[in-house]
């Protein structure tokens, strides 16, 4: 009850940024600039634009700064790998428009393969061992090129009014009674497509693993297109169109549905079979920065137990350290996540066969 | 005004010229100097001089999507003149007041972006809350429809787009034209069609080469509409120069495609403009 009430008095604030986070993100993609490092004392710490960073604001840093005494300068990064393309040039000039920014898996890998994150000190963050492995990210040699920030859910998500009841399993995306109406992201990289059409079709994202298998898994994926009415790469575009009706199915972040839902709009998330994606951004801390010892003492607070409930609770993020040392209750853990398994990225195919990847999802997209 | 003066006013020239440098030349042959790079998959781009990033582009995929951007922007400059010839036309003929505030209407459009543009049409043209209500309303339809995203949408984005400026392009020469000379003509015996098509159309060549030029130029760069009103296969070259720039982080591959629209937006430009010389020299 009091998750609604503050969810509720949040949105109103927040679907206003929502919108405008779409169209400053969309003015951003127009005018691609690289942000002038500032020689500030406090710590710039990069979030996705808009939702997250308004929640981060609100919720995190003030406390933060209280605990540590160590100022913080909340920096709006564009999401795609827009904000990549900018710390590596920014870098190469020796800046570091932020300090640390919040990474999705594939920014981070290509990251980490021109070496743009400096190596972090374990030592220095004893709470990652509340972490599994999985969410503490290394170079060859060891050492740490980032930790688990957030992770969220993607899955199927309805307008209630149009399907009153929930579909079950993402197979509904290729049934013809939903022509023309389906939103799906238009990147290989975010969408997770491939994933989630070869756990539903090939039994798990092993057939992945080559290529004849990737063009098998894209033919099966191409019989959805008649199906899709948007491709969409800017959120806010795709949540209007969900709440209103206008594109009644798709896939979305569990989270955002979620709180829409609570706000009242016809729009719910249900998590299928197969599963939902998980995905997750991680912290990283670029070569440039020259606030390092304070990146560490950040990095270690988010990993806190305390910090990561009160991520569920207040922005709507599944934790990133394991379930049983947090303190959410049943109703909490389900608003932001499931015990369903998940579907998991295959990011190392991004990474390792990202221009053909990419390639050939533009022809299967063009059509 | 004084000959003896004018010397004195050359060094004018050089913030312009020096401008222009560091502002223009410089982006442009870093952007080139970019495009020959090698691209480091999974990871970012180093020196070097290859020409793999301009042979990935010669493909017919990439052929499609630059006919594609062609073709939109050349069908949404000849639509954007059609209309906005007889408008400036009509607009030149009305009071002055009335064309002061039409013109400053017209010209506010300017200042709209194309993301406000691009989601303005598409509610507009969306099921659940545009025209097709109307229409729905009137009874011309049985339920309400969606017409966006579609090639029609997508157009109409474009036209609105470019629609201003056709007219400043146009407007100028409309409104200094001597109303004498169409005159003389039908006096002579011309049909209007005919006065209007040998007398006002020639001597109007210029300016609607110049409007149609600039809004086909103009268009060409779009690269929001075609995500928000379009279909995929409608997707423009820039759309996927920002999928390679932004999302893919392929930034020589990128430049090397905006030099591709460069080059073949400057020839075609090129092209109308000595078929433009040479009629003209045919006809004198």
């Amino acid at each position: 009850m009091n998750k609604v009430k503050k969810a509720s008095s949040q949105l109103t604030r927040r679907s206003v940024l929502k919108a405008s986070a779409g169209i400053a993100g969309a003015a951003a993609l127009q005018a691609p600039f690289v942000a002038r490092a500032q020689s500030s004392e406090s710590l710039k710490v990069g979030t996705y634009g808009g939702y997250f960073q308004d929640s981060f604001d609100a919720h995190v840093y003030p406390d933060f700064t209280k605990d540590t005494g160590i100022e913080i300068e909340s920096i709006g990064e564009p999401t795609g790998e827009a904000w990549l393309v900018q710390l590596e040039t920014a870098a190469r000039a020796g800046q570091a428009p932020a300090d640390v920014s919040m990474m999705a898996q594939v920014p981070r890998l290509k990251g980490q393969n021109s070496r743009l994150w400096a190596p972090l000190d374990e030592a220095a963050i004893p709470n990652s061992r509340n972490l599994p492995d999985h969410f503490a990210h290394r170079y060859e040699d060891g050492s740490i090129s980032g930790i688990g920030a957030v992770s969220w859910y993607i899955t199927l998500v309805t307008n209630t009014d149009t399907y009153p009841e929930a579909p079950e399993s993402w197979k509904v995306l290729w049934d013809p009674a939903n022509e023309d109406s389906l939103g799906l992201l238009a990147l290989v990289t975010n969408s997770f497509l491939l994933e989630i059409t070869s756990t539903t079709w090939f039994g798990g994202t092993g057939i992945l693993d080559a290529e004849d298998g990737i063009l098998q898994v894209m033919d099966k994926l191409a019989e959805v297109r008649p199906n899709v009415r948007l491709w969409y790469r800017d959120e806010g575009q795709f949540q209007q169109a969900l709440e209103t009706g206008e594109i009644p199915m798709g896939q979305y972040y569990h989270d955002v549905t979620g709180l829409a839902a609570a706000d009242g709009q016809p729009v719910r998330s249900t998590f299928p079979v197969e599963g939902g994606v998980l995905d997750s951004g991680s912290w990283s801390v670029s070569k440039a920065s020259e606030r390092i010892e304070e990146a560490h003492v950040f990095i270690d607070y988010m990993c806190q137990p305390s910090i990561q409930s009160k991520l569920s609770r207040f922005v709507g993020t599944a934790p990133t350290i394991r379930r049983e040392l947090t303190d959410l209750t049943d109703e909490e853990f389900d608003s932001v996540a499931s015990d369903i398994p998940p579907i998991l990225p295959r990011y190392d195919i991004y990474n390792a066969r990202g221009d053909w990847l990419n390639q050939k999802w533009s022809e299967l997209i063009v059509g | 005004m004084n000959p003896r003066r004018e010397p004195a006013l050359w060094p004018l020239a050089l913030f312009p010229c020096a401008a222009l440098t560091v502002f223009f030349v410089f982006p442009f042959a870093i952007m080139l100097a970019v495009s020959f790079h090698r691209r480091v998959e999974g990871g970012f781009f180093e020196p070097a001089f290859e020409l793999s990033n301009y042979l990935r582009f010669l493909t017919p995929f990439f052929g499609k999507i630059l006919a594609t951007s062609i073709g939109l922007a050349a069908t949404a400059a000849i639509i954007v003149v059609v209309a906005a010839f007889p408008f400036s036309y009509i607009l030149s003929r009305m009071r002055r007041r009335a064309q002061s505030v039409i013109l400053v209407f017209i010209l506010s459009v300017l200042s709209l972006s194309e993301v406000i543009i691009g989601f303005a049409w598409s509610t507009l043209l969306s099921r659940t809350a545009g025209v097709g209500n109307l229409f729905h309303w009137i009874g011309l339809v049985e339920t309400p429809r969606a017409y966006t995203p579609g090639l029609v949408s997508l157009l109409l984005g474009l036209v609105y787009l470019g629609f201003p400026y056709a007219v400043l392009v146009i407007y100028p020469a409309v409104s200094r034209l001597d109303r004498e000379l169409p005159e003389a003509a039908r006096m002579s015996g011309a049909s209007p069609l005919r006065a209007f098509a040998s007398v006002t159309l020639p001597i109007m060549r210029r300016s609607i080469t110049g409007a149609l030029i600039l809004v086909f130029v103009f268009t060409l760069g779009a690269y929001l509409l075609p995500q928000v009103l379009g279909r995929p296969r409608h997707w423009t070259l820039p759309v996927h120069i920002t999928d390679q720039a932004i999302f893919q982080s392929n930034i020589p591959f990128a430049a090397a495609m905006a030099m591709f629209l460069l080059l073949v937006s400057l020839a075609l430009v090129g092209l109308s403009l000595i078929v433009g010389n040479e009629r003209q020299g045919a006809s004198t």
